[in-house]
């Protein structure tokens, strides 16, 4: 790990539909931040981030978020993304339909 | 109400198709995020938290049961099967696609609605009264000059591309019910020797620097409106800041100027415009009067609501808070709340809109508005089809009677919708309401103005709640900072901070030690919160906020 780095991933919001993805390591959008790269080196974030930059006709303002290795893979820091990871409190939209829809 | 002519119809609909073009170069990559964005923004599309976010204009909260069923098939055909009213008398979607939004702005434009100007640095929806031409109390319907500085304002090549977005207010009635203080410019209808006219503030907003507006003009005829309005925006537009987004409203250029020298400025602009105005064309001037004129009311007997007051408790709980003297003898305005304890505050799904259309036609003379505060009013009802009303709300759950009460909370999306928000504001809300419930204190408290804001740009209005709270992040976690004071009515006034924050599940107890002190200091029942405040000061209801003591043994 990058001295001094914190672990990121890199999310964005899908041009067409608007709702949040994130990027994984074998380069696909995913809908479930358990399932994002993890990054660790700060040089390797960089990379992703121009990699996710470089898809404007796929994703809209890609940016690198704080996260944390969990049981299950990547787990937001900030309140922030734990809301988009999860959708709206007044209403079960959004990712919680996702993920619900996968049983988990 | 307002229907569009033909000018109005092409002009909607050549945007539409401006905006699907502009949308399909967007998604074949012609252009740019970077040069799509101002464009969608233009065309009121965000894109926000979790989906893009659609506000669409209800221009001055009036809007007719066919455009309101319209807005109900759009919920229905694009989005979740809501609508979420907001604090500018609009009405946003939360999660439309891109690619669907120009089939939605062509529904729109079939009824005569659009998302234009509902966003970006130009003047926005102009907002009015939600009682205009139903109060009581009211000089005149300010919605014809609404109407009238829509139509001036629409793509205004001028003011297109202001320093900062632009919001105009007006209030036909001394008793403000159209926060005209808090607005870029305020325009309060008052008459001088029996000539109708306005006393025009400016300077006034919300967000990170609120300020109340200033009279800029005591009196200004009613036929100067449009060039006197023209002469501000125009000073201005060449005054005002573009190197500093937080310093570009015009009441940091009124601040920073001086009023003297900006209205010196205002008046030479006016004097020069004033002198070549031809005066809005007559013609079209009596269409838009006409438009607005009152439906023929038919008086009735009122027995069956004096009746229904008698026997049935929840009626008389609903009639005693949502009802408001209307003009006209044996009518009321009825206030629909959309603050059910427990729900979103704004939030309507789309069986509840299209109930309410039908109720519009068949007992509200086919008339709705959208209020500030959040809510539905049918302007124009029948004491005599009160029951019906009541009976009909209560079926489509719509019949809260909390209006004006603690659990009538104006509340922003927050961050469970809004990207710039720094906090949630929706769950704040709901917890406050069932909480006042639960203890069964709504009634006993009586008038409260609660008003919540996500962040620091002050679309919960939270500087001008009585209790007045806003959500920031410190150290991150949400923390709530509360404001006392505030007054969004003639008798405006900004809330003062009285100290720290709250974490989030501090600010229900926190409310309750306020509200209990205030219950155990008022002089009577007859002496509501804001009035306790202002005989006795910040002070003990700071103490019963930070009451450590309290809060240790809770």
């Amino acid at each position: 790990m990058t001295r001094g780095f914190t672990p990121k991933v890199v999310t964005a919001s899908d041009l067409r539909r608007g709702d949040v993805v994130w990027l994984t390591a074998d380069d696909r959008w995913t809908r479930d931040l358990r399932e994002a790269e993890l990054i660790t080196e700060e040089a390797h974030a960089q990379l992703r981030l121009l990699h996710a930059q470089a898809q404007p006709l796929v994703v809209v303002g890609a940016y690198l978020a704080e996260a944390r290795q969990g049981p299950e893979g990547p787990e937001p820091v900030h309140f922030r993304e734990a809301f988009r990871a999860r959708g709206p409190s007044n209403y079960p939209h959004g990712k919680q339909e996702v993920l619900r829809s996968r049983g988990a | 109400m307002y229907a569009y002519s033909d000018f109005d119809d092409a002009f909607v609909r050549a945007r539409v198709a401006e905006f699907a073009g502009q949308v399909a170069r967007r998604l074949d990559g012609s252009l740019t995020e970077e040069e799509f964005r101002p464009l969608r923004l233009m065309n009121g599309l965000y894109l926000q938290l979790h989906a893009y976010m659609l506000r669409v204009a209800i221009p001055y909260g009036t809007i007719s049961p066919r455009q309101m069923r319209q807005l109900a098939h759009i919920a229905d055909r694009w989005d979740r099967g809501y609508g979420h009213f907001t604090t500018r008398q609009n009405i946003q979607f939360n999660w439309p696609r891109l690619e669907d939004v120009p089939a939605i702005l062509s529904a729109l434009a079939d009824v005569g609605m659009h998302a234009i100007q509902t966003s970006g640095n130009c003047v926005r929806n102009v907002t009015a009264d939600h009682f205009a031409g139903a109060a009581a109390d009211e000089i005149a319907d300010p919605r014809p000059y609404a109407e009238l500085l829509r139509q001036w304002s629409t793509d205004h090549p001028e003011f297109s591309f202001l320093p900062r977005k632009f919001k105009i207010a007006i209030s036909g009635s001394p008793n403000d019910r159209a926060v005209t203080r808090a607005h870029d410019i305020g325009l309060r209808m008052v008459t001088q020797d029996g000539a109708p006219g306005f006393e025009v503030l400016v300077g006034g907003g919300l967000g990170r620097t609120p300020m109340l507006g200033h009279v800029i003009r005591d009196f200004l005829p009613e036929a100067d409106l449009l060039p006197y309005v023209e002469a501000i925006l125009s000073a201005y537009n060449e005054a005002g800041r573009r190197d500093n987004k937080y310093k570009a409203r015009i009441k940091i250029t009124v601040f920073e100027h001086g009023l003297d020298a900006f209205r010196a400025t205002v008046e030479d602009r006016f004097a020069a415009l004033r002198a070549v105005w031809p005066g809005v064309d007559p013609a079209l001037w009596a269409d838009i009067r006409a438009a607005f004129a009152p439906p023929a009311f038919r008086d009735g007997p009122t027995a069956a609501h004096e009746a229904a007051q008698r026997a049935d408790p929840a009626y008389r709980a609903w009639a005693s808070r949502n009802l408001a003297p209307h003009r006209h003898p044996g009518h009321v305005i009825v206030t629909v709340s959309l603050k059910a304890h427990g729900a979103t505050p704004g939030d309507a799904t789309a069986d509840q809109m299209r109930a309410l259309a039908d109720i519009a036609e068949a007992w509200g003379y086919g008339e709705l508005r959208i209020s500030h505060e959040q809510n539905v009013i049918l302007p124009h009802v029948r004491k005599a089809d009160l029951p019906a009303v009541f009976a009909a709300l209560t079926q489509a759950g719509l019949a809260t009677a909390n209006v004006d009460l603690i659990s009538d909370i104006i509340a922003c999306p927050g961050m469970d919708y809004c990207s710039l928000a720094t906090a949630r504001s929706i769950p704040i809300a709901q917890a406050i309401a069932t909480h006042f419930r639960d203890a069964g204190l709504e009634g006993e408290i009586g008038p409260m103005k609660v008003k919540i804001s996500g962040c620091i740009n002050a679309c919960g209005h939270h500087h001008v709640g009585h209790i007045g709270i806003l959500g920031l992040e410190r150290a991150g976690v949400e923390t709530y900072q509360i404001t006392l004071g505030g007054d969004h009515t003639e008798t405006a006034a900004i809330g003062e901070r009285v100290g720290p924050g709250f974490a989030g599940d501090e600010v229900v107890p926190a409310i309750d030690r306020l509200v209990r002190a205030y219950l155990a200091l008022r002089l009577s029942p007859d002496e509501t919160f804001i009035a306790a405040f202002r005989r006795l000061g910040a002070e003990p209801f700071r103490a019963a906020l930070y009451d450590r003591a309290v809060r240790d043994a809770a």
